[in-house]
């Protein structure tokens, strides 16, 4: 019992201090790495690599915000359209290469906005371009070539060129659905009157011929025209999962949504600045956390030593959690970490002075730990829920449209729930064994 | 024991002074706004020599582009504008760069509309409110009482004035703009605030629990006597992280750190000398 209690111990630690590694630090010769997972488990796909995700004012990049323009579209439908022009941005921004965007959508009062996040593009313009192009949905079928030997050789992609006169707006619909018979998922299409005739049209012209759906520039499918199509409603089929199908139906959902997106707030930091900025206050985190490790020794002795190494443990584990989540670390993120290092020495001089007034009162030192840890739990028990409260509200984790929604009081309130959580736990649990341990308590 | 409570009537005037202090500025001299609130456009130009910023602040009136704030650092030159669409600004810094004869780097470009900020602040507004509401409800439910709540809140809503009253006066004297950070500095002291008091609460709290039915400010006093030592320690490990980002830290958080730093000093000074006072106040009025 108490040899599995070690060894979990033992793997914990391990974990954290994998998870915490610095990026490509060399040991001799030998490049070792922060943990990455990439399992399968149960057919889920398990990948993650914990790595420190900086924001845009420590990497540099661009922060845009765009106002959809939803007078073309019914009022229930206004969350639905934006969602969508969510994900086109998301693809397009992922077609664009670009490590971890961050893309919200923002309702505000009747003003519904998008931002995008994009960390180390520098060259905005060609983002900005990018995404505000309206995705188009459209038909395409085969161009009668004449030369027999350009017919042979020219791929198919590149034949599949001709307008069918058919596209994204008159698409009412796309969902998934399944095979009827073979359950395999694929995407159901229902066109609008003006679609269910040009579509019947199209077949008709097209029979046992390829009919391509093009999403701008890709390719999405090009199914073989079985028979003519009059009802209005299709389906594309192909090797698709659930998801991919999914995604599909989304993908055509909003091209067939033409949304048009204004920007209407554009920032673009430099990452030199973030870097010198970062370096300076990094620097005078180490200065002030010396300070405060310092400090405790001098005042508490060996009980500060005791401090200072939960302190440090605090760290590692807070510094793990940012990575797990993962938290995005900006200036006022990393401000509120190091304060959150302040307050988390806070529970240890509660404690310690309680225990300290159990010595004035002449108790052993063992039954003066015990009563000490137990009349400082209360009082770190309500102040600590009542600043969880408080970030709680300010982190809003349910979206309420009437509180902040904005990043950089989410990013603070983030780190400092996390740092209070964590303090609560090195600060008591730690602590306790720690003392026990050095004071040899059973 | 030492009779804090003795002195309650210096404790209420200094509070009174610097809250004063604060409000005079306030109203006076009001703040800053960053760009975040006002609206507008931030340009940041690297320049290859150096620039006389009188030429640039014609050329600006001639361009009729509204100008609020202009320096040069470092052949680093930095001005706010009036909201400029993309084609304006690419038309200034060729404009800038003719008139001039040097040629300019963009080095950052911020475009806000005012409206995004008013929006975010009144809902950070309504998060305090809830906040408030939050403490009141847990505490009373604490402490068996809704005037420990009370006084805690106070005490809070003190410090919160302090804040803002102390960095009118920074932001007047040294041009410090009201920005998100600040925000979130003044959201911080709040929290810490409430921590701060409740830890001196939760040992009067105790004392009546185990000492039984004795005057309120004998209880007081003796937790205050007792939880000193903690709040002055606790206190200092803060200061001393702040204290080393205000005076080494980089620009964009020496502001953000000076604020915490008076916040919680005023956290720290408002939980023994306006919350118990209050607290003990609110408790005889009881009787």
């Amino acid at each position: 019992m108490r040899l599995t209690k070690l060894l979990l111990i033992v793997l914990a630690v391990f974990l954290i201090i994998w998870i915490d590694l610095p990026e490509n630090l060399k040991i001799g010769g030998l490049v070792i790495n922060p943990l990455s997972v990439d399992f399968n488990l149960l057919g889920l796909r398990i990948k993650k690599d914990f790595r420190t995700h900086l924001g845009l004012d420590l990497k540099g990049g661009s922060h845009l915000v765009f106002e959809a323009d939803l007078t073309k579209i019914k009022k229930e439908d206004f969350q639905d359209a934006l969602n969508s022009a969510r994900d086109i941005i998301e693809k397009r921004v992922n077609f664009f290469g670009v490590a971890e965007p961050i893309i919200q959508t923002i309702k505000s009062q009747d003003k519904y906005r998008i931002s995008v996040d994009l960390p180390g593009i520098n060259d905005v313009n060609q983002a900005v371009s990018l995404i505000g192009k309206t995705a188009q949905l459209s038909f395409k079928e085969e161009i009668k070539i004449d030369d027999p030997y350009l017919a042979t050789t020219t791929p198919l992609i590149s034949r599949l060129t001709q307008d069918s006169g058919v596209s994204g707006k008159h698409i009412k619909k796309a969902s998934l659905s399944f095979d009827s018979q073979t359950g395999k998922p694929q995407v159901a299409l229902s066109f609008n009157e003006e679609g269910k005739r040009l579509f019947a049209q199209a077949t008709k012209r097209n029979l046992q011929k390829p009919l391509a759906i093009w999403l701008d520039d890709i390719l999405l499918s090009a199914p073989i025209v079985q028979t003519e199509i009059n009802d209005g409603n299709a389906v594309i089929t192909g090797n698709f999962t659930v998801n991919e199908a999914k995604k599909l139906a989304i993908s055509i959902n909003s091209g067939a949504l033409p949304l048009p997106i204004k920007l209407i707030e554009q920032k673009n930091i430099g990452p030199t600045l973030g870097k010198s900025e970062v370096k300076r206050s990094v620097f005078a985190g180490v200065v002030g956390l010396l300070a405060v490790l310092l400090f405790m020794i001098l005042y508490y002795g060996r009980l500060g030593f005791i401090a200072n190494l939960t302190l440090i443990i605090y760290g590692l584990i807070s510094f793990a959690i940012f990575r797990i989540i993962p938290v995005v670390l900006t200036l006022s993120g990393i401000a509120g970490f190091i304060l959150s290092i302040g307050m988390a020495v806070d529970s240890n001089i509660l404690i310690f002075e309680r225990i300290r007034e159990e010595l004035r009162k002449g108790k052993d030192f063992e039954i003066a730990v015990q009563l000490g840890f137990g009349r400082a739990i209360d009082a770190i028990k309500d102040a600590n829920i009542t600043t969880l409260t408080v970030a709680f509200i300010l982190f809003n984790p349910l979206n309420w449209e009437f509180l902040p929604q904005f990043g950089m009081v989410r990013g603070f309130a983030l780190t400092l729930a996390i740092g209070v959580a964590t303090s609560l736990f090195t600060g008591v649990v730690i602590t306790k064994r720690l003392i026990k341990f050095f004071y040899k308590i059973p | 024991m030492v009779n804090f409570l003795k002195y309650k009537l210096v404790y209420f005037l200094i509070s009174l002074t610097v809250i004063g202090i604060g409000l005079f500025s306030i109203f006076n001299w009001g703040y800053y706004y960053s760009i975040d609130f006002v609206g507008g456009t931030n340009l940041e130009y690297q320049a290859k020599k150096n620039i006389d910023q009188e030429k640039i602040k014609k050329i600006l009136i001639r361009e009729k582009v509204e100008l609020n704030y202009l320096s040069i650092n470092k052949k680093k030159i930095l001005l706010r504008t009036k909201a400029l669409d993309e084609k304006m600004i690419e038309g200034l810094k060729k404009r800038l760069e003719k008139d001039l004869g040097v040629s300019l780097t963009l080095l950052k470009s911020e475009t806000v509309g005012p409206s995004i900020s008013s929006e975010n602040l009144k809902k950070t507004v309504i998060a305090c409110f809830l906040a408030i509401l939050g403490i009141l409800i847990y505490m009373s439910f604490a402490f068996k009482g809704f005037n420990y709540a009370l006084a805690a809140v106070l005490a809070m809503i003190h410090d919160f004035l302090v804040v803002l009253g102390s960095y009118s006066l920074i932001s007047h004297f040294f041009r410090a703009e009201v920005d998100t950070l600040f925000i979130t500095a003044v959201l911080t002291t709040m929290s810490f605030s409430v921590h701060d008091t409740i830890v001196i609460f939760d040992k009067i709290r105790e004392y009546l629990q185990t000492e039984g039915q004795k005057d309120i400010e004998y209880f007081a006093n003796k937790a205050l006597t007792e939880t000193m030592v903690r709040s002055l320690n606790n206190s200092m490990t803060i200061v001393f992280m702040l204290l080393a980002l205000v005076l080494l830290g980089g620009s964009t958080i020496r502001f953000f750190a000076a604020t915490l730093l008076i916040g919680t000093i005023t956290g720290t000074y408002s939980s023994p000398f306006v919350a118990t006072p209050i607290l003990v106040w609110l408790e005889r009025r009881k009787k």
